[in-house]
This record gives structure tokens, C-alpha cells and sequence, in this order.
């Protein structure tokens, strides 16, 4: 009897977001935390970095000739593009051939793309409901539309690109409810920086965080994309968004292909719960050499910290919206001596509307170097690698030690509008200070 | 059988300092091998001998989804990895390209930079010789152990693939 009675009860149980979207595309009424599913995938993404892994892999694949389907696979150059180097051209040219012989349709060279992240809601790929896996951890930026999306490994990439599924482990979900109006100059980028530092790096590991709450309702897609993007920073394996309408009219507005919107249910079980208030939020920087070691900024200038380098880009923050505010703060003045400053805008569509506004005009009058889209310094690879030494404070999402260069360097993260301050003294300044100071 | 000397690191070794940024537009085992955990520890490579076993703390391998990590790893000759916990990435990749991973608390509190160490993957059991201590490592979910079983994931796939015609 009593365990008809738990039967009954784990199956009227609700469901969370991460959980409706998995079901429905492992063909199940229900699913829990813990289950192991297979589930069919709308979207397989892959960068030149771990497309020519997964290329490798699928041609030892016993029967494996072709892609599941060729218009659910999205391949972007953007890692080391334009090619640094005879080795990287090599593998751009692999993923390039491939997309050939395939017949991909979404395929984007540099010049035509992006940043993968910034690239495909750009172009209408990425939809509420949809489930998508990605050779690239930040893969789980997509959560901000409502979808479910996952980073895995080349050879996890190369299944789904012949099968068009993937078995995945239901994750446990902890729900996270925001509340209050962000200060002025404190962005959605403060509040995740928080966020990753009251989880810590391993904090959600194997598991979903659902964002919530009013100050979520009231954020931009920007501002969410630049959320869902850190999930993993705290381990998590996807972090996801209720669509709501912002988020309807942001895909409409790119596709017409349809999907379906879920919404977990009242009576959803979560892991956790967490009430973030966000009223008294200063701008946040995590110091080196983790992105979970956070301090208010108030707390990290006590000290004069000098930088070398200020990188303003990435699948975090090189959208418009972050290089409108680095410009706002940088128009019309020069930054300091002692630094130099990369712009990597997101997306060639990013960089073509920062050109059409002035944007990118400005931040070059005042001294910024601004570069082709893609990720550029953000991992290290090239155009803005830190040497012995050096410290840098960046827009990105990862401060590991080497992350952007020699291992004897430091990365601090923070906001576009903390970064762009800082770019204008040379060491890490809090841009409301600057503003009152008429600086 | 697995054996070899315990190359001991700390917490949240992550994807970095395994196989830096720089290095990720290299495909060639042997060659990412060289520099497995350079980031970390420049001289891994140059001290350890094949069949060596890293042993580490809790959150190995966190960071990006790069599968070129557990490469690099096994391209140096390391032949496992005893950690308190493991990045989820981190840990599907390595069973995905076959680098023995192991989770054992205990273990790791148990053994010291240099110690002789011998795992029996089929039991999970790990030994510490130098100090004559034994250890069960946590077993992997059915799933996973058919995985492993089938030889990784491609064989599984190749069976799925199979059964779709
Ligand atoms: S911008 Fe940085 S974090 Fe984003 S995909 Fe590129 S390397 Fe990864």
C-alpha cells in the first residue's frame, strides 16, 4: 500500500522546465532527476575546434557515411579565425570540407558568423522547447530562450551528428528567484558573476539552474543570454529561462518555424531553492584565479589594481547592447597609457550595427583596437594573448590560471561598464565612482 | 591491471591548465600529450613515467567541454585518474575516449605524491602499496558500465546505428 501510495505520488509530482523539455523529446510522459534517457535532439552545434575531433571520430563509425540531417547541424569557425596559424587553417578547412561533402546548411565562415553563441539565435536556430547539444561547454547560453542546451565532448558530437540523439542523465534542478531592480551600472554580468559566487564552481554540477523571479521578467535577452552562458561556470549542465513574450517575439522575429513553449509546473521538484535580492547588488568582480572568487567592487579597488590589458567581447558580453554601454562611457575620451584594449564584437551582424551607430568609431577614437568577431583573446588562442606577468580584466567568463595566455598572468572578470571604466585609469575602477567624478 | 607512481594535484584542476587554449587547434594523441597539464605543472611530462596515475581533489577537469583534456592525458601515458569528484564534461568525455577515471574520496586521502599505486579497473579497486592500503572506487550507473563495456561510445553507437536500418 504504502508503496502503490509512493508510486502514486512520484507520478503526480510536477515536472521542472528541464524536465517537460527532456521528456518530450525522449518520447516519455515523464521524466525524474537521475534517469537516464535518450533523447532526439533539434540541434548539433560544432566549432572548428571540436568539429575536427568529432569529424575524425565519425568516419570510424561503422555505417556511419552521413549526418542525421543536414539542417539541424550548425558549424561555426570562430575559435581561431581568421586561421592564426598553418595548423588552425587546417582545421578550418576539415570542418569547411565537411560542410561541403555534407550538404550543411548552416555553416558560417568568419566573416558570415560570429562567436557560435552570439551566431545562432542571431539567426533563428535556437528556439523554446528545443533540445540542443554543442561541441563548446557555453552551449548552455541557449537557456535564455527557453530551450534546453548542453555542452559535450567531440565523440558525444559526433554520435549525434549520425544518430540525432544523445543519452543524457535528467539532471536535478535548483531554481534560483531574483528579486529587486538592478542599481545603475550593475548588470545581468554582476548578477551571475554573484550567482557563480553563492554557488561555487562545482556547485551545480550534473545539475539544471532555473532562473526566476521579477528581475528576470524585467531583463533584457541579452542580459539573459549573458546568464544562461555562466551556468556552467558553476558546473552546471544547463541553465534555463522561461520564454516568455520577449523571448516569443526575439525568435519570431528570426524564424518561423515552430516550436513549443513549456513551463514548469507549480508543483515542480527542485534540489534547491535560492532567493537572490539583488536590491543592494554592487557591480561584481571574480578575482584571479577561479569564477567563483567574487567581491563587490567596492572591495577589490580598495587597493589600486593595475591592468595591462581590458578585453571586451566574447559569447558572454560581445553583444550590441555591451558595446553600446563600453562606448557610452569611453565617447569622447582617451583611455589610459598604461593599457591596451581589445574588442572582439560577437557577431558580424554585432559589428556591422556597432559600425552603422558610431559605436565602433568611438571606441577606436578613444584608442580601443577592435577586432574581427569571434572569440579572439577569450581562451588564449590569439590577437590579445597575456604575457608573463600581465593582468587583464575582461568581459569573458573564465579566469582559470592561463586561461588568456601565460600562466603567469591574472584575469579579473566583470561587466562591460566595469571593464570600459577601468580602460579609462588603467587599473580596476567601479564606473559609478568614475561617473561621479566626472572622469 | 593499472599501475604506476601517484602524481598528486589539488582541487578543480581544470581544462586550462590540462591542455591550455594555445594547444587546442592540435588533433595528433601523442603530440597534446606533451603538454598534458602544462598549465599546472610544466614538469608533469618530464617527470612521470607511462602507466602513472593522477590523483586529485574534488571537481577534476572543470572548465570547457574541450575532449582534447582527457586526450592530452592519456597521450602522456597517465593511465588513470583517481579524483574526489569529476566535472561532468570532464568525466563523459573520459569514458567517451576511454582514460580510466576513478572517484574515491577516500582514496585520495589515502595516498601521497609519490606513492606506488595499482588499480584494478574490472572491481574498481584501488591499492596503495606503499603504504599497504586498499580502496573501492564508486561504481559507475548501469548505463555507463554498458558503455564501458561496449569498448566506449562509438561501438554503441555503431550498434544503434545498426539497429535504426
Ligand atoms: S567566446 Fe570564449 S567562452 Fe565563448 S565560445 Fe569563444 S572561447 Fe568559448
Amino acid at each position: 500500500m504504502e508503496r502503490l501510495l509512493r508510486y502514486i505520488n512520484l507520478n503526480l509530482m510536477g515536472m521542472t522546465l528541464t524536465e517537460k523539455i527532456l521528456a518530450r523529446h525522449a518520447g516519455l510522459d515523464r521524466v525524474e532527476a537521475g534517469q537516464i534517457i535518450n533523447a532526439n535532439v533539434d540541434l548539433v552545434l560544432a566549432n572548428e575546434l571540436s568539429a575536427a575531433v568529432a569529424i575524425g571520430v565519425m568516419r570510424g563509425i561503422k555505417g556511419a557515411s552521413k549526418v542525421f540531417d543536414r539542417e539541424k547541424i550548425a558549424l561555426v569557425e570562430d575559435h581561431f579565425v581568421p586561421a592564426k596559424d598553418a595548423q588552425s587553417a587546417k582545421l578550418a578547412k576539415l570542418m569547411k570540407d565537411f560542410a561541403a561533402e555534407q550538404k550543411i546548411t548552416h555553416f558560417f565562415d568568419v566573416g558570415r558568423g560570429g562567436i557560435e553563441h552570439v551566431v545562432l539565435p542571431q539567426e533563428g536556430l535556437v528556439a523554446p522547447g528545443e533540445v540542443i547539444v554543442g561541441g563548446d561547454s557555453h552551449t548552455c547560453t541557449y537557456g535564455a530562450l527557453g530551450a534546453f542546451a548542453t555542452g559535450m565532448g567531440s565523440t558525444d558530437i559526433a554520435a549525434a551528428f549520425v544518430l540525432g540523439e544523445v543519452w543524457l542523465k535528467v539532471p536535478a534542478s535548483i531554481k534560483i528567484i531574483y528579486s529587486g531592480t538592478l542599481g545603475h551600472m550593475v548588470y545581468a554580468k554582476d548578477l551571475m558573476l554573484r550567482t557563480v559566487g553563492e554557488l561555487g564552481i562545482d556547485g551545480a554540477t550534473y545539475r539544471a539552474i532555473e532562473y526566476h523571479g521579477s528581475t528576470i521578467d524585467e531583463m533584457s535577452i541579452t542580459g539573459r543570454f549573458t546568464m544562461a552562458n555562466m551556468a556552467i561556470e558553476a558546473g552546471a549542465k544547463n541553465g534555463i529561462f522561461h520564454a516568455d513574450d520577449k523571448a516569443i517575439a526575439f525568435v519570431k522575429e528570426r524564424t518561423d518555424r515552430p516550436f513549443v513553449v513549456e513551463k514548469a509546473d507549480a508543483d515542480a521538484v527542485y534540489e534547491r531553492v535560492i532567493a537572490i535580492d539583488v536590491a543592494n547588488l554592487e557591480p561584481q568582480v571574480a578575482c584571479p584565479h577561479t569564477p567563483d572568487n567574487v567581491h563587490s567592487i567596492s572591495d577589490v579597488t580598495r587597493d589600486d589594481v593595475v591592468v595591462d590589458q581590458v578585453f571586451i567581447g566574447s559569447c558572454t558580453n560581445g553583444y550590441i547592447d555591451d558595446l553600446r554601454i563600453v562606448a557610452k562611457i569611453l565617447e569622447g575620451k582617451k583611455i589610459a597609457s598604461n593599457v591596451r584594449v581589445i574588442v572582439n564584437p560577437g557577431s558580424q551582424q554585432v559589428w556591422m550595427q556597432a559600425a552603422q551607430e558610431g559605436v565602433l568609431t568611438t571606441l577606436a577614437a578613444a584608442g580601443c583596437a577592435v577586432n574581427t568577431p569571434g572569440c579572439g583573446a577569450c581562451f588564449g588562442g590569439h590577437m590579445g594573448t597575456l604575457g608573463d606577468g600581465e593582468r587583464a580584466i575582461s568581459t569573458t567568463n573564465r579566469n582559470y590560471v592561463g586561461r588568456m595566455g601565460s600562466p603567469k598572468s591574472e584575469v579579473y572578470l566583470a561587466s562591460p561598464a566595469t571593464c570600459a571604466a577601468s580602460a579609462l585609469t588603467g587599473k580596476i575602477t567601479d564606473p559609478r565612482v568614475l561617473e561621479l567624478a566626472g572622469v | 591491471m593499472l599501475h604506476g607512481k601517484a602524481h598528486k594535484y589539488g582541487k578543480n584542476v581544470d581544462t586550462d591548465v590540462i591542455i591550455p587554449g594555445k594547444y587546442c587547434n592540435i588533433i595528433d594523441p601523442a603530440e597534446l600529450g606533451k603538454h598534458a597539464l602544462e598549465g599546472l605543472d610544466p614538469n608533469y611530462t618530464t617527470k612521470m613515467k607511462s602507466g602513472d596515475i593522477i590523483v586529485a581533489d574534488t571537481n577534476f577537469g572543470c572548465g570547457s567541454s574541450r575532449e582534447v583534456a582527457p586526450i592530452a592525458i592519456k597521450g602522456s601515458g597517465t593511465s588513470a585518474v583517481i579524483a574526489k569528484s569529476f566535472a561532468r564534461i570532464f568525466y563523459r568525455n573520459a569514458l567517451n575516449i576511454g582514460l580510466p577515471i576513478f572517484e574515491s574520496a577516500e582514496a585520495v586521502d589515502g595516498i601521497d605524491d609519490g606513492d606506488e599505486i595499482e588499480v584494478f579497473p574490472e572491481s574498481g579497486v584501488i591499492r596503495n602499496i606503499t603504504k599497504g592500503t586498499e580502496y573501492k572506487s564508486a561504481e559507475f550507473p548501469p548505463f555507463m558500465r554498458e558503455l564501458i563495456d561496449a569498448g566506449g561510445l562509438v561501438p554503441y553507437v555503431e550498434r544503434r546505428l545498426a539497429a535504426k536500418v
